[in-house]
Order: C-alpha cells, then sequence, then structure tokens
C-alpha cells in the first residue's frame, strides 16, 4: 500500500499519537497494526503518553539494540523524562537492579547470576520435567474442561522459583494473587502498593530467618551479602521480590499464550508433537519469544546524555521506548516476520530486551519452555481450546501480555 | 582467528554458551570464560552468532 498512512484530515499531521496502541481483536497473536505503520514510516516517531508527555518510540530491531546497549541511557524511573507506564509507577519503590544504571546495577546484578548459569540450569531440568509431568497427570486425573493457566502454567514456574529461591511453595497463593495485581495496569496505587507491600514483608521475614540459619538456597545467598555489609535488609529484600515476580508471570504467560498460539498453528504443533529432536524443540522456543514477545508496552529509558539515534540527537532528559515486539517483526532480520514458523533461526529476538539489563532467568526460562512444549503436547495429543478463540480474554490490561484463562480440553 | 572477552562487561546472560558450547564456558559467578583463544573455520559460524546475540558487546573477532 503505497497511501500516505497519516492522512490530513487527522487531527494534524504532526500530532503524536497515542501510546500504547490497541490490538486487532481478530488478531491477538500480533502487535498492535499502528505499530507496524510507525516502523514502516521511519524508525523514530514520537508518541503521546497517558500523561501528556512525548518520549521517542524507537521502531527498529537495529536501533532499539543499539539504545539498548548505549550507557547513556537510564532504567533509573526517576530520572528526568523516563517514560512512566501508569500513574502507579511514578515515584513507587525502586525493584532493585532492574531500575538501576551500572555500575550499581552490576554490582547488585552479579550477586545473584550465579544460579541462572546454563549448566546450573540444566542441572535443574529434570526436577522441572518431574514437576510437568505431575501436573499433566494430575489434569488428566480430573475433570474437563479445565483452565491451562491456573492447572498448569502458573504452578510450574512458581514452584521452580520457589524451589531456587527456597521459598515455602505452599506460600504460593499469596504472592500469585499479589503478582497479578502488581503487574495489572488498571490496577491503583493504593492496591499496587498494598500488593507489593504484602510480598515484600512476606520475603524480608524469609531473609531474616535466613540470616539467623542459612540454608542452601539463592535467599540465604542474598541473606549472606546483608551480613557482609554489601545490602542492606531494605537492597536484600527488593532483589528477592525481582526475583520472585519477574520468574512468575512471564514464563506462564508463555506457557498458556505459546500452547493457543500452537493450537491455532496446527502444522506447527504437529511439527513438534512429532520431534524427539531437542534442536527443534529449543528452535520452537525462540520462535513463540520472538512471535508472542509477552513483555509488551516497550522497553523504557531515559536519555541522559545527547544521543544520536537513527541520524536524530535526542536530548538529555528525553524519554525513549523501545518497541521491541515490533522489532522482533522486523522485516530487515526476520523474513516474513508475521509467520510463526518453529523452524526458523530466531536466537537473534530481542523477547528478552538488550543490554546489561537483558533477561537475568533467560537460562530457566528456556529450559522450562523446553519442557513443557516438548512435553504436553505429546502426552495430551488431542488437547484443544474448550471455547471459541473470541470467547478468550486477553490481558491488553497487563504490563505482561497473555491470556487470563485458558480452557482446554482433549 | 582469535576470539577476546571482556570479561568485566559480562552480565552472565548464557547466550554465548548457547551459541558456542565448545569455545565459551561460565565461571561459578555465571561469567563468561573462555575455553579456547583460538577458533577453527569449524567453529567460526557459532562465535559469530555469540557475538551477535551477548547483550553487552562483551565479545570480538580478532584477525591475526
Ligand atoms: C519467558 C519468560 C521471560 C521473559 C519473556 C522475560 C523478559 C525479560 C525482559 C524483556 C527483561 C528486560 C527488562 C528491561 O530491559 O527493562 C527481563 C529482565 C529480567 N528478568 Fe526476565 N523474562 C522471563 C523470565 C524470567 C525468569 C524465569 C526470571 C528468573 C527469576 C527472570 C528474571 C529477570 C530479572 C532479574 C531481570 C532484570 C535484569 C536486569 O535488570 O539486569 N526473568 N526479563
Ligand atoms: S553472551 Fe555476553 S553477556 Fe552473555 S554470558 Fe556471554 S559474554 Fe556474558
Amino acid at each position: 500500500m503505497a497511501a500516505p498512512l497519516i492522512s490530513p484530515a487527522h487531527d494534524g499531521a504532526d500530532a503524536a499519537p497515542e501510546f500504547p496502541m490497541s490490538r486487532d481483536s481478530r488478531c491477538p497473536f500480533d502487535p498492535p497494526p499502528g505499530l507496524k505503520e510507525l516502523q514502516e514510516q521511519g524508525p523514530l516517531k514520537k508518541v503521546r503518553l497517558w500523561d501528556g508527555s512525548e518520549p521517542w518510540l524507537v521502531t527498529r530491531y537495529a536501533e532499539q539494540r543499539a539504545v539498548l546497549g548505549d550507557h547513556r541511557v537510564s532504567a533509573d524511573t526517576d530520572q528526568p523524562g523516563y517514560p512512566t507506564k501508569a500513574t502507579a509507577e511514578a515515584g513507587e519503590g525502586k525493584l532493585s537492579f532492574i531500575m538501576m544504571d551500572d555500575p550499581e546495577h552490576a554490582r547488585l546484578r552479579r550477586m545473584v547470576t550465579a544460579p541462572f548459569a546454563i549448566k546450573k540450569v540444566e542441572a535443574l531440568r529434570p526436577a522441572v520435567q518431574r514437576i510437568v509431568d505431575g501436573l499433566i497427570d494430575d489434569m488428566l486425573a480430573g475433570p474437563q474442561p479445565v483452565d491451562l493457566v491456573e492447572a498448569f502454567a502458573l504452578p510450574i514456574p512458581s514452584l521452580v522459583i520457589c524451589e531456587l529461591l527456597g521459598v515455602p511453595y505452599d506460600d504460593h497463593a499469596m504472592f500469585q494473587e499479589n503478582t497479578k495485581t502488581m503487574v495489572r495496569t488498571t490496577a491503583t496505587p493504593e492496591e499496587r502498593g498494598a500488593a507489593t507491600r504484602e510480598i515484600a514483608g512476606y520475603l524480608a521475614a524469609q531473609i531474616a530467618k535466613r540470616l539467623a540459619e542459612p540454608q542452601d538456597d539463592l535467599l540465604s545467598s542474598i541473606a549472606g551479602r546483608v551480613t557482609e555489609g554489601e545490602l542492606t535488609d531494605a537492597q536484600a529484600t527488593e532483589m528477592a521480590l525481582l526475583l520472585l515476580i519477574a520468574g512468575h508471570e512471564t514464563t506462564a504467560n508463555m506457557i498458556a499464550l505459546g500452547t493457543l498460539a500452537l493450537l491455532q498453528h496446527p502444522d506447527q504443533l504437529k511439527l513438534l508433537r512429532e520431534t524427539d529432536d531437542p534442536k527443534l524443540v529449543a528452535s520452537a522456543v525462540e520462535e513463540l519469544l520472538r512471535y508472542l514477545h509477552i513483555t509488551h508496552l516497550g522497553r523504557r529509558r531515559a536519555v541522559t546524555e545527547d544521543i544520536e539515534i537513527a541520524g536524530q540527537v535526542i536530548k538529555a532528559g528525553e524519554g525513549v521506548i523501545m518497541v521491541n515486539e515490533i522489532g522482533n517483526r522486523d522485516p530487515e532480520v526476520f523474513e516474513d516476520p508475521d509467520r510463526l514458523d518453529i523452524t526458523r533461526d530466531a536466537r537473534r529476538h530481542v523477547a528478552f530486551g538488550f543490554g546489561v539489563h537483558q533477561c537475568l532467568g533467560q537460562p530457566l526460562a528456556r529450559m522450562e519452555l523446553q519442557v513443557v512444549y516438548s512435553t504436553l503436547y505429546k502426552r495430551i495429543p488431542t488437547l484443544k481450546l474448550a471455547c471459541a478463540l473470541n470467547d478468550v480474554k486477553f490481558k491488553h490490561d497487563a504490563f505482561i501480555y497473555g491470556v487470563h484463562e485458558l480452557p482446554v480440553s482433549w | 582467528m582469535k576470539v577476546e572477552l571482556e570479561a568485566d562487561k559480562c552480565v552472565a546472560s548464557g547466550q554465548c554458551v548457547l551459541a558456542a558450547m565448545e569455545v565459551f564456558d561460565q565461571d561459578d559467578d555465571g561469567i563468561a570464560i573462555l575455553l579456547e583463544e583460538q577458533v577453527g573455520d569449524d567453529q567460526l559460524d557459532n562465535v559469530k552468532e555469540a557475538i551477535a546475540v551477548c547483550p553487552a558487546a562483551a565479545i570480538r573477532l580478532v584477525e591475526q
């Protein structure tokens, strides 16, 4: 289509479009069509946010990676120009190192990198396989239809992260509920504050226990840093909170939304169901991460020193939003980008972000998803959606995209 | 070709290990280490992939 995308009939051709934009309800797996249009128009575009501020949207893969890899942008939500997501985010307590810049970010992140090394995560694979098999046994023994989110997608990452941190799984209902509130964009500041305080209080108590009596878990190693004087009590709690919530909703949404996407692409599901090749399974995980890009709404940063992006100088004090969901659909990088093709090499996707904040839990997320995608559809080959696609409720209103419920039968 | 790794830039993403297991590993803290500095032709593509996916620009190939 060669026609101009912005016509004078709009409220002035220069008015910045509003962000975030809505998806096309007929294409729940695709980013908002308006974003693709902006990407076609150029690498940079000013948009207007809920608070009237006008940060720059970085629309293409190459520039997105360049900016996320640049030390002149800051992840600190208190920096002038930082594009906040909703009223509740401004002025809230910091969520540990995900909202910090180097060198402090690096100092804190390195305290918890050890358990996420590839080989350590590999060693957990048999335990994750047992968890996945056990949940499938339970589903098969139970009534149909069943909500796959509640029965399968959420318990897996919960069990795994609880195990890693050393948090008793019996307490998972409390933080599952609270995490849901924390990632819901429509939550009021009061609701979000209360949810955060409840989990934080719980984690602080767990850390205090380990200060007295260390165990062999990640919370104990965080507690150890407090003993050494490297972290304050508050910093230790924030760090535990970050790990608990970052590893929770994300992976769960990839399990449920990924399953729905595969059910809607039966040829791809068949490939996955019939393969015994771990390479194809790993490739399917990368492609689903690319295609679904659940951390929608963009990676956001404040510019702290003038920086040139695609020939344009962005001034210190301005905000930038790297919309990685369309970076992952950039035709310069991914051929036929809107097609789900589990055989393509999608490893260069930016679903885990890029730069120093790139997802710390990615090896764990990958392994969990590999186990799930290589097990669920083999063990329940007739798995199907138990409602119309139209009736599935998508998480348009959450920081992390996915489905609220996924009724399935077999 | 020779691989160079700037370990103080590394953010322990593990991406290089996944891309080129014969060339990269991680220490006890998850920070990348080099298993071999000289890479033969058979490993060249994998190392290039590691460079492309490293989020911290910590890896380089140098001509000798
Ligand atoms: C499929 C699942 C997951 C996805 C799509 C995902 C995505 C992301 C993204 C996009 C970022 C970058 C944030 C930014 O640049 O502002 C991030 C950071 C992070 N993720 Fe994940 N994540 C997933 C699973 C996990 C898991 C299982 C953990 C484990 C606990 C985890 C822990 C973290 C942490 C700690 C950070 C902050 C890193 C930093 O700021 O240095 N994530 N994740
Ligand atoms: S890919 Fe880069 S950041 Fe990740 S482990 Fe290797 S060297 Fe470190």
